[in-house]
């Protein structure tokens, strides 16, 4: 089951070029951060939040084996 | 930790929706323009609340059949979570709607809109359920009128915030239709992001919760043994 789940997403992460390189003519693209996207250090953004999430993620984790071993004790 | 699968599962697909959610190529919208990427935040807010209220109202249900306590601690923990899920959404909303409501609508018209001031009073109808509970210092009296204003403030849920926007003149998306799954507003550069980020984002409140009901339980306990 995770096996599967995790080869999917591998997968997802491997349609990124395609999904990058899609094109199409549509006036509003104007409007659209096409090429900021690529050089305007909107990576280093994605890295941020990406760093805060982990944090965020690896608390959760800590407090949750906090509480099992507590559980543990306790019943 | 505790069934630890599902919730690799969740950090997996949050780390997808905040890479894709950010750097993928998406539909070039009206007013919206970039803005459109919070289809994968702000929209999930709302989707994590309707399932955490809906879990809620179910274990409240449950607690009225079996008169079990610990059914009371599931209802009541989903049913702040699922309350933190909507501050979070409306607040998101509100930063949103600044930015593109702003461009083309005036003041009087923002501040009458159904759609906010339905939300507003589906978290407040929530807020009276946390107050209500605070109020009652007996806890089976606590938990069974608990339950029942529960169940009365899932049915108001769905005309609030759901309903009534839709039947008015409204700013914000879903007059009509169902915006966040009908095939005009989202296509498949949205799609590939969305799904997985709602699942992604129900699973971190899951967990959450499961975290409050799980310290909730402990001290139920030891409350009971002394």
């Amino acid at each position: 089951m995770v096996k599967k789940i995790l080869l999917l997403i591998v997968c997802l992460y491997m349609a990124l070029p395609g999904i990058l390189m899609a094109q199409d003519n549509d006036p509003q693209k104007k409007y659209m951060a096409f090429d900021m996207r690529h050089n305007g250090k909107i990576y280093v953004v994605v890295g941020v939040i990406l760093i805060i999430f982990t944090g965020i993620i690896l608390y959760l984790v800590r407090l949750d084996r906090k509480i099992t071993r507590l559980e543990r004790d306790k019943l | 930790m505790r069934k630890s699968w599902w919730k690799i599962v969740c950090v997996l697909l949050l780390l997808y929706t905040i890479t894709g959610g950010l750097l993928f190529t998406v539909p070039a919208r009206e007013i919206l323009h970039e803005s459109i990427r919070n289809l994968y935040f702000h929209v999930c807010m709302w989707m994590v609340l309707m399932v955490l209220t809906t879990t809620s109202v179910i274990y409240s249900i449950k607690y009225l059949r079996s008169q079990n306590l610990r059914d009371d601690i599931y209802a009541v923990n989903f049913a702040k979570m699922g309350i933190l899920f909507g501050v979070l959404g409306y607040t998101s909303g509100a930063l949103w709607a600044k930015y593109t409501w702003t461009e083309f609508a005036d003041a009087s018209q923002i501040f009458t809109e159904p759609k906010l001031t339905g939300a507003a009073i589906a978290l407040l109808i929530y807020f009276a359920y946390l107050v209500l509970r605070g109020s009652l210092t007996d806890i089976d009296k606590r938990a069974r009128i608990g339950a029942i204003y529960n169940i009365f403030a899932y049915a108001m849920l769905f005309p609030t915030i759901w309903i009534l926007p839709r039947l008015m003149e409204s700013l914000h998306p879903g007059k009509g239709g169902n915006p966040a799954l009908n095939f005009d507003d989202l296509d498949n550069r949205l799609r590939i992001v969305f799904y997985p980020a709602v699942i992604g984002w129900t699973l971190l409140a899951v967990w959450i919760t499961s975290l409050k009901i799980r310290i909730d339980l402990i001290k139920e306990k030891s409350l009971l043994n002394g």
